[in-house]
């Protein structure tokens, strides 16, 4: 019998990194070394404890390390708490890829890019990122703008500080929503920043975080003069089969888990608001 | 065409049976029919159809996806598929039969699923003409014709005699297999039956039921609709509908700790049920009206927005008999329908 999508496979954490109070970050590989499977940035993968449950994350590594797949998860259910409890050397199962990606190889090749990420929602658009920073000559310039509660909830901010705000091919600006000790950079909201910041409308945006972020950064981009064909975001339903199949995902008739998790605003614009 | 007499049905049951299992619409204790796994002497029910659907041949309501067991830090996989045995269902009514049709469009499509193709491959499905549809029918709103069923085999009864005409080869191969106990009859009696199936069909109370105001097409007519709340005002949420009906095919993934490793399991699950879209961080369907909604925009509009125009029902009517609050698709689709 044919292999099946979901019979998963078996997958090592051999690093977790505590990124924030609440996000750990997990590095997975096959048990015989390598990854488990390929994938493109923005696509993802159901990972499991067995008896504990299953739920799908992105995949937050970027698909030019050859090496390993990393997720970042925050603590906030029955699964995410027990990733959390995990140690180096545990095994978990893990299936995918699932779903579509960001067009790195189609339509955003040869563009200015803007990301525009809050809180978790890095996680998606760090694959990305590290896609387009290995691959750099194929893009325009690239801005980030990330934010977070405080200064402790930046995911992944050794990486931040040390690779990308160290490469001068890329702009990075940060904000935390309260001044906190220690922090010199700038206060204030994500959709405020951007407004405040009024990157160029020719650049194409990818955002991800809350959605009560995603909502007012797209209403601050439409101010200023962005189209809802130059935003893309990446969208989270619950899921149980990855493939279109158990039917809970579904946004009208385009199912997150497959036809997503990545759409434009014009996309998501033809859609039932019903997420 | 290859006929039998209704009188000697039975032994070609047992003929069947003594080489793969066969299931056959049978009377329970209780009066009600159900598919049961034919013994000798067991009678075709005299039920229109069974309060169950057919799907549970190929889409079972729980079924075992994998095994796994847990030593400290390692986690071994055991994959518990097994090659599925022959097996014919006899008597499916041609509602259920396109139901297999709609599920193939699900489950068969890229990525196969590997469980369902399993049975769909073994089974042999042999429909049973209907000579006398019921008031709660309207397979012929959705194109059906239940006096020439689908599947692989199709069987027609003059009353007297059962006829077999093979639909496929497997079909074919089936009626090979019990040809010895086949003869040529005389169909003339059989047009007679199937004139009067259609006259009562036409007279049926569902018979002007339409779709042509619903398709893929009517997302924004629809989903909008004020008419939500009140059909949905008294819903339950018990999902019996989604149990009962022949082409819901909603499932869930659950672990189970049987203490000497973990079971996972695929169930049925309904879109009726208030943690089906429930995540840590919220529920896109907060109430009962959006459940609800779900149900039949998925049927009447987002099932043929994705499969060429083919809706998500067959008419089969069970969800107007069972459904506690007597509210079904037909009251929906007459009450949404923008003309």
């Amino acid at each position: 019998m044919n292999n099946d999508t979901l019979i998963p496979k078996i997958g090592v954490v051999t690093d977790i990194r505590q990124d924030t109070p609440d996000v750990k970050t997990f590095r997975v590989i096959a048990p015989e070394g390598g990854k488990v499977f390929e994938h493109m940035p923005g696509q993802c993968a159901m990972l499991s404890i067995p008896g504990v449950g299953e739920a799908m994350f992105s995949i937050t590594s970027s698909p030019t390390n050859k090496e390993f797949m990393e997720f970042s998860i925050k603590k906030c259910g029955c699964l995410t708490e027990w990733l959390h409890a995990m140690e180096v050397g545990q095994q978990i199962t893990i299936r995918g890829p699932y779903g579509n990606a960001f067009p790195v190889e189609g339509d955003l090749k040869g563009k200015d890019l803007l990301f525009i990420a809050g809180g978790i929602g890095l996680a998606p658009l760090r694959s990305v990122i590290n896609y387009v920073r290995d691959n750099r000559a194929n893009y325009g310039d690239v801005q980030v703008i990330y934010g977070s509660r405080s200064k402790d909830d930046l995911v992944d901010y050794k990486e931040i500080i040390e690779e990308w705000m160290a490469d001068p091919n890329i702009r990075v600006d940060l904000t935390i929503d309260n001044p906190q000790e220690g922090w010199d950079g700038h206060v204030g909201f994500v959709p405020n920043y951007v407004k405040e910041l009024a990157p160029s409308t020719s650049k194409t945006v990818l955002v991800c975080g809350p959605p009560i972020m995603i909502k007012f950064t797209l209403a601050g981009l439409k101010e200023l003069g962005f189209t809802e064909t130059q935003v893309y975001t990446t969208m989270e339903l619950r899921m149980k089969c990855g493939v279109g199949k158990c039917g809970r995902c579904n946004i009208g008739n385009k199912y997150v888990c497959k036809d997503g998790p990545v759409f434009r605003f014009d996309q998501l614009g033809e859609l039932p608001d019903e997420y | 065409m290859l006929k039998i007499s209704k009188s000697k049905l039975n032994e070609l049951f047992d003929a069947v049976s003594a080489k793969q299992t066969l299931y056959i619409p049978a009377d329970r204790e209780a009066g009600a029919a159900e598919y049961r796994k034919y013994e000798k002497g067991m009678e075709l029910t005299s039920e229109l159809n069974t309060v169950r659907s057919a799907k549970d041949f190929f889409f079972p309501q729980t079924e075992n996806l994998a095994d796994f067991k847990i030593e400290g830090k390692t986690i071994e996989v055991k994959d518990v598929r097994e090659e599925c045995e022959d097996f014919v269902v006899f008597g499916v009514r041609a509602c259920d039969a396109r139901s297999f049709t709609i599920l193939d469009k699900v489950f068969l499509c890229e990525p196969v699923d590997s469980f369902y193709k399993n049975r769909r491959d073994h089974g042999t499905v042999v429909t049973m003409a209907c000579t006398r549809p019921s008031e709660t029918c309207f397979c012929q709103t959705f194109g059906i014709d239940p006096t020439v069923p689908e599947g692989d085999a199709a069987c027609f009864d003059d009353g007297e005699n059962i006829f077999f005409k093979a639909n496929n080869e497997k079909g074919q191969k089936f009626i090979d297999s019990v040809a010895s106990l086949l003869e040529e009859g005389d169909t003339s009696k059989l047009d007679e039956v199937q004139a009067k199936t259609k006259a009562i069909m036409e007279k049926l109370p569902l018979a002007k039921l339409s779709t042509e105001n619903f398709g893929g097409d009517k997302l924004n007519e629809y989903f909008s609709s004020d008419k939500w709340a009140e059909l949905s005002q008294a819903c339950l949420g018990c999902g019996t509908c989604t149990f009962v009906c022949p082409t819901c095919q909603c499932y869930d993934i659950k672990d189970f700790n049987t203490g000497h490793g973990i079971k996972r399991f695929r169930c049925w699950d309904s879109c009726m049920y208030s943690d089906f879209t429930k995540m840590a961080h919220g529920n896109p369907r907060l109430t009962q009206l959006e459940r609800f909604r779900q149900r039949f925009m998925h049927k009447l509009v987002y099932f043929p927005a994705n499969n060429d125009g083919e809706f998500g029902c067959v008419g089969c009517g069970r969800c107007l008999s069972k459904c506690p609050i007597s509210m079904n698709i037909v009251k929906v689709m007459k009450a949404l329908e923008v003309k």
